[in-house]
């Protein structure tokens, strides 16, 4: 899959650049405007999606970026569950409860630990979309190479 | 959304198949703007998006033309065992639907509790929000153990780790 | 009450598709679409005439009515499952494609074996 030309790999980086600060916005304000984790995270997705379109496939390249996706959705994972386990050790001894304090409602800092785990799980959507993705496009040029 | 709904089905081409899906996907968008559920419009957009690209990514690659042999008898019987069985549907489907209450009439019995003292215990404006991650926490957990499988699965069908 | 029958109509014609084409793109095509039946399903029984979208914002009337919260947090967990089916769905027919040389069901219940 070749590049495109130079005037569009140019719009891309930049579109790219505004889409990832507007998804980053949709997560961390998943608690007081409509969105949160998932819709943010498929929208980082997207704007690297839009990179990979406009720049054409290396296989060699593309081999190295699917091992990082794949490496950063686990660990978000993990992150998560160590957030929702500390919840057993302190504070009320319930599994995965809501136990940091609740400030007022209507501020940024508020709601407890769910714009915490709102910005985990937008990071593992995210890089589960990438993956998926990935995997389809390394498969086809794969077969088309031999 | 119907009308587009058949012609996904008729198509001859399979790329017109795909385009009259996505007519399907944002007409869907519309329909929840309708019902006040702006969280919903959000996601639906986006992963209506994601699914129109993969699977343009799927059929640009392949021969697009739907072999049009006619149906020999086997399909036939299938075809008749079918229609029978939506019009029992159809017949059950209206015993079922004259339990529910009239629509728009909502009785709100086990959501007033959230709707009340939502604010007040989880502490967030989005009272969406507030109920997933909340009060029914462990659907989202098992949420996000599902797309990590499925990005697992992807990698597995298409045999690019564990290849000798 | 007929706007449940036009969503029940939805969900049949995806059942009609899922039965009668030999296409496997179009099978996989059928399923989404009795997919987004169900969800408008479920969108439509939580709904509250007059009702609010349910945001605490500022400047709210002084009791407001709320639409039901708790179906949209089940459509927003599906909808996403749903995509996950999708992905996985795709990537078998692919593979089907790459082994086969065709989409269509008939010719590979013959070409196999």
């Amino acid at each position: 899959m070749k590049g495109l030309t130079p005037i569009v790999k140019k719009v891309a980086q930049l579109m790219s650049g505004i889409i990832c600060i507007y998804g980053i916005y949709i997560v961390v304000h998943g608690h007081l405007t409509p969105g949160g984790a998932f819709a943010g995270g498929i929208i980082l997705a997207g704007a690297f999606i839009l990179l990979i379109l406009a720049f054409g496939s290396e296989v060699i390249k593309l081999r190295k970026e699917e091992t990082g996706s794949s490496v950063t959705e686990s660990f978000s994972i993990l992150v998560t569950l160590i957030l929702a386990t500390a919840g057993l050790l302190i504070g009320s001894k319930v599994f995965f409860n809501n136990y940091l304090p609740k400030g007022e409602v209507g501020e940024l800092v508020s709601a407890g630990a769910v714009p915490l785990y709102n910005i985990l799980i937008g990071i593992e959507v995210a890089a589960a979309i990438i993956t998926i993705f990935l995997a389809l496009i390394i498969f086809k040029e794969e077969e088309e190479q031999r | 959304m119907i009308i587009g709904a058949i012609y996904a089905l008729h198509a001859n081409d399979l790329l017109s198949a795909v385009i009259a899906q996505g007519i399907v996907g944002y007409g869907l968008v519309i329909c929840f703007l309708h019902l006040r559920a702006p969280d919903l419009a959000i996601v639906q957009i986006v992963v209506e998006t994601i699914t129109l690209i993969i699977m343009v990514a799927v059929v640009l690659d392949s021969s697009r033309k739907e072999l049009k042999t006619p149906p020999g008898w086997k399909e036939r019987v299938n075809i008749l065992l079918g229609l029978i069985f939506i019009g029992l549907m159809i017949y059950f489907f209206d015993g079922a639907i004259a339990s529910l209450e009239a629509f728009g009439e909502h009785s709100l019995r086990m959501s007033q509790v959230y709707v009340e003292e939502g604010a007040r215990r989880t502490g967030a404006a989005n009272l969406v929000t507030g109920v997933l991650w909340d009060f029914r926490g462990y659907d989202t957990l098992g949420e996000a153990t599902i797309l990590f499988t499925a990005a697992l699965g992807v990698l597995t069908v298409l045999r690019l780790k564990g290849k000798n | 009450m007929t706007v449940y029958y036009m969503c029940f109509l939805l969900f049949l014609v995806g059942l009609y598709g899922m039965v009668t084409r030999r296409n496997l793109i179009k099978i996989v095509i059928s399923f989404t679409i009795m997919e987004f039946s169900v969800f408008l399903f479920f969108a439509l029984i939580g709904y509250v005439e007059n009702g609010e979208a349910p945001i605490l914002t500022k400047n709210l009337p002084e009791n407001p009515v709320f639409v039901d919260p708790l179906p949209q947090a089940m459509v927003l967990t599906a909808i996403v499952i749903g995509l996950a089916t999708s992905a996985m769905l795709l990537a078998i027919a692919i593979r089907l494609y790459k082994k086969y040389g065709t989409f269509n069901i008939r010719e590979i219940n013959n070409l196999r074996g």
